[in-house]
């Protein structure tokens, strides 16, 4: 008997089609993992499960959840059900949690609700659900709010909310895709043992097979609001017989072809030795400063030309601060940074000119680092001030279609806005960007983890071509090791400001040698290493 | 916090001494001598000096200013020039009119804003909230004297439940009194909550899109406790922001209505000390709204921490 049961759902807003002839069930005790890539319609039919659809939605189908039916059900029998038989966890839980309610009330406030506890009740049962969660009272008081609380902390206190009433069913929407991968390893740990403690149904939505592999007992693949495959994990992942099964499961391991390995010859590229990056932190009184924070501690190394290097490590660790030194948007506290033989320390802003014309940067988030309202003729143009000589507007014009045409885009695409891109095309327009200076250095931001598995290997192919072709030397700076292996020469695990091991990719994420190397790479999910245990398994 | 308090009283006291310069060398600037604006055209020149040197008018200008500031502390600001009283006994009889008229006027916009703005925020694009969005518009358009004439044909000359102007005094009792401020403070109060509304509605529409707002729904909280509890005070700030510039404008700025119902407020005061040349009534009113605005600034700034635990935290 299953716990949930959808039949032929069909869901429409306005004109378009989201979801067609939906199928799908959970069973108590059994996790589901629901794949696809971004609009194909997964958080649309977990959306649907709780009715919080947008207004405008029409849907068609049969849900059943233990007996009821969902979509007939009127608004406050399913404000009975929210929260208290089927719980949900979101994406982003830096922003899922309300600011100005401190992480108690927000836990307590739904157990109050739905059992009609008095406030000391519910606040005890929020305490154990808390603990539970590994939030315990003595570290995380009741009385915090959520910016005190770091993202896997705050996904901690929405994973309590959705669990507090022990629901039947638990839907976790992309629970763990904003966190680095060894908060993700935990939280799902913490789901895996709350699912086998109270025979609890799990729907994990996710765009990541590998951690769906590892997790789910049965696995549905969704494209374009239709179910491609469903069925037992192992045996889908293994044989995968259809097409859309086995171009996803190629796609999310794909490693970029690169014959041509620059070798290292001739004067260094970039050169840091022993920088240091001091934060002030919180004073103490108003008197007494605090501790300064050291966000990066005497980090050296050297890159050469052509070299394609990454920096892998956890969120927090101080990767981003070193780039932001390396790319002279942050000044050191200490060190000295040489690029091309001149160094950046106590540069005025036009002498850095020089270096910045030679680097540039390519950040994680395609939609947030363009100016909506700009086209993107002159978008990719902006870092041409950079050069000697400010082209005329007939060689940008051409400069540009030069390099949309290298990214795969056309010259015609210069006149749109970049709305009317997709999320990867929107990520070549930034590499575009990088590329029109002919930089010999890239620094990328976790260039690829914001897109979907197949438009990511076409990233990371295109990061490939242009290294082979050009020479253009990166610095990838990214928490996912599937990345750094596909791409990289060479490797830096930092841990805590410090980089604690560095070596050939392959051997170091092989044999890590360094405790913070050792955790990041078994917390790291691995498709392969997860059917095969699953085979194992079941013998 | 005792920081953030701290460091806002500190803003606060820049401002005003800034502010003072700034008011005392207008008056500096303006032509005309005071001595022998008093006197009058036919006065003799050693009359004049003579109240000039009575009046402190020949020290030096940084003396001037500095026993002028430090009249302040002992709310002496100086004498009128055409009423021959002390200015702070001229702000003390219209300030105990003016002030109840903005206290009024501001807890009755909000009043009426809050819930205007809730109502329409949680029927987006229905037929309520275009309703009461037309309202709204209405009431930012029309100026507030309408307003008021409308209110006194209907209540005081047709209904005549209360007075249509004047002002008894406290001392007729506190019911006379209350009676002659409530069609002013009525008509001050409309297109205040008319702008009210629309910058809670705003404000709801924005933060009901947020993603803590369905972990709310999810949770199982029916639709209007979410837009009380969970939206409402996040969307306070900037319902708190224009509260706070209203209430300076309630203050100061009410000289139509105060005409338009014959108040003795501080509005007409400002307005006939300027037509009289009486410039030293102008500076301790101007300075007197000056303190007004920053401790009102202030009060709104405190109550963004207590809205806002962010805030309570930040450096």
């Amino acid at each position: 008997m299953s716990l949930l049961e959808i039949e032929g759902l069909d869901l429409s807003i306005g004109d378009s089609r989201i979801l067609k002839g939906v199928d799908l069930s959970v069973a108590p005790g059994e996790v589901m993992g629901l794949v696809g890539e971004s609009g194909s319609g997964k958080s649309m039919t977990a959306l649907t499960l709780m009715r919080l659809l947008p207004e405008a939605a029409r849907v068609s189908g049969r849900v059943t959840f233990s007996g009821i039916d969902i979509l007939a059900a009127d608004e406050a029998r399913m404000c009975a059900l929210r929260g208290d038989d089927i719980g949900m966890v979101f994406q982003e839980p830096m922003t899922a949690l309300n600011p100005v309610k401190s992480i108690g009330e927000q836990v307590a406030e739904g157990i109050r609700w739905h059992t009609g506890a008095n406030r000391a009740d519910a606040e005890a049962r929020a305490k154990t659900i808390l603990d539970r969660v590994g939030l315990p009272e003595s570290r995380f008081p009741l009385s915090r709010y959520p910016h005190e609380l770091s993202g896997g902390q705050r996904q901690r206190v929405v994973i309590a909310i959705a669990c507090a009433l022990k629901p039947k069913l638990l839907i976790a929407d992309e629970p763990t895709t904003a966190l680095d991968v060894m908060l993700q390893a935990q939280i799902l740990e913490l789901l895996r043992d709350l699912v086998d403690e109270n025979r609890m149904g799990l729907l994990l939505i996710s765009h990541d097979l590998a951690v769906v592999a590892d997790m789910a007992d049965r696995i549905t693949i969704m494209r374009s609001g239709e179910v491609m495959e469903a069925g037992e994990t192992a045996r889908t992942l293994s044989e995968q017989l259809h097409p859309y099964t086995r171009q996803l499961a190629l796609a999310s391991m794909h490693v970029p072809e690169r014959s041509k390995v620059h070798a290292a010859n001739g004067p260094n590229l970039l050169e840091v030795q022993q920088l240091t990056r001091d934060y002030p932190s919180r004073r103490v009184s108003l008197f007494t400063p605090g501790e300064p924070t050291r966000a990066v501690d005497h980090v050296s190394f050297s890159m050469h030309a052509g070299q394609s290097m990454a920096l892998v490590g956890r969120s927090g660790c101080g990767k981003s601060t070193l780039a932001r030194m390396i790319l002279a948007l942050d000044r050191p506290t200490s060190g000295d940074i040489s690029f091309r033989g001149m160094s950046l320390a106590g540069k005025s802003e036009s002498e850095l000119r020089v270096a910045r014309r030679d680097m540039q940067v390519v950040f994680q988030d395609p939609y947030g680092s363009f100016d909506p309202r700009h086209r993107v003729e002159r978008l990719v143009s902006e870092p041409l001030h950079l050069l000697y000589k400010r082209p005329t507007p007939t060689e940008r014009r051409e400069m540009v279609a030069r390099a949309l045409h290298e990214v795969g885009l056309g010259a015609d695409d210069m006149h749109k806005y970049p709305h009317e891109f997709s999320g990867g095309q929107r990520q070549r327009i930034s590499i575009a960007r990088a590329l029109i200076t002919r930089p010999k250095l890239i620094i990328a931001d976790e260039p690829v983890s914001a897109l979907d598995v197949s438009i990511r290997a076409q990233i990371l192919d295109l990061f490939a071509e242009l290294n082979q072709r050009l020479g253009v030397a990166y610095l990838f700076i990214t928490h996912d090791l599937t990345v750094a292996r596909a791409i990289t020469d060479d490797v830096m695990v930092m841990h805590e400001g410090k980089i604690v091991e560095s070596g050939r990719t392959a051997d170091v994420l092989d044999n890590p040698r360094s405790q913070a190397a050792k955790e990041l790479v078994a917390a790291a999910p691995d498709l392969h290493r997860a059917i095969v245990r699953r085979l194992r398994e079941e013998g | 916090m005792a920081a953030y308090l701290v460091k806002r009283l500190l803003v606060g006291l820049v401002t005003l001494l800034a502010a003072s310069i700034v008011v005392f060398s207008v008056l500096e600037i303006v032509p005309g001598d005071p001595a022998q604006l008093m006197l009058g055209m036919n006065a003799t020149p050693e009359a004049v000096a003579a109240l000039r040197e009575q009046l402190g008018l020949d020290l030096p200008l940084i003396w001037r200013y500095l026993s002028w500031l430090g009249g302040f502390f002992v709310l002496d600001f100086g004498r009128s020039y055409t009423y021959s009283v002390p200015v702070s006994e001229l702000i003390a009889e219209r300030i105990v009119v003016s002030l109840p008229l903005a206290i009024i006027s501001l807890i009755l916009s909000t009043a009426i804003a809050i819930p205007v703005g809730l109502f329409a925020a949680a029927r987006r694009g229905k037929a309520a909230d275009a309703v009461s969005m037309g309202l709204s518009q209405f009431g930012v358009a029309v100026p507030n004297f309408w307003f008021a004439l409308i209110l006194i044909y209907v209540f005081a000359v047709w209904l005549r439940m209360v007075p249509a102007g004047g002002f008894p005094g406290w001392s007729a009792g506190l019911w006379p009194a209350l009676k002659a401020l409530i069609l002013p403070a009525i008509a001050l109060a409309l297109p205040q909550a008319a702008i009210l509304a629309r910058v809670t509605r705003q404000a709801l529409l924005e933060v009901l899109g947020e993603d803590y707002i369905r972990t709310a729904r999810a949770k199982g909280m029916p639709w209007r406790y979410v837009l009380w509890r969970h939206a409402l005070r996040n969307a306070m700030i900037p319902v708190l922001t224009i509260l706070g510039l209203q209430f300076a404008f309630l203050l100061a700025g009410t000289i139509i209505i105060e005409n338009v119902f014959y108040l003795p407020g501080l509005g007409r005061l400002i307005f006939q000390a300027i037509t009289q040349r009486d410039l030293i009534v102008v500076e301790g009113v101007v300075m007197l709204l000056v303190v007004a605005v920053i401790v009102v600034n202030l009060l709104v700034d405190l109550s963004y921490a207590l809205v806002d635990p962010r805030l309570r935290s930040r450096r």
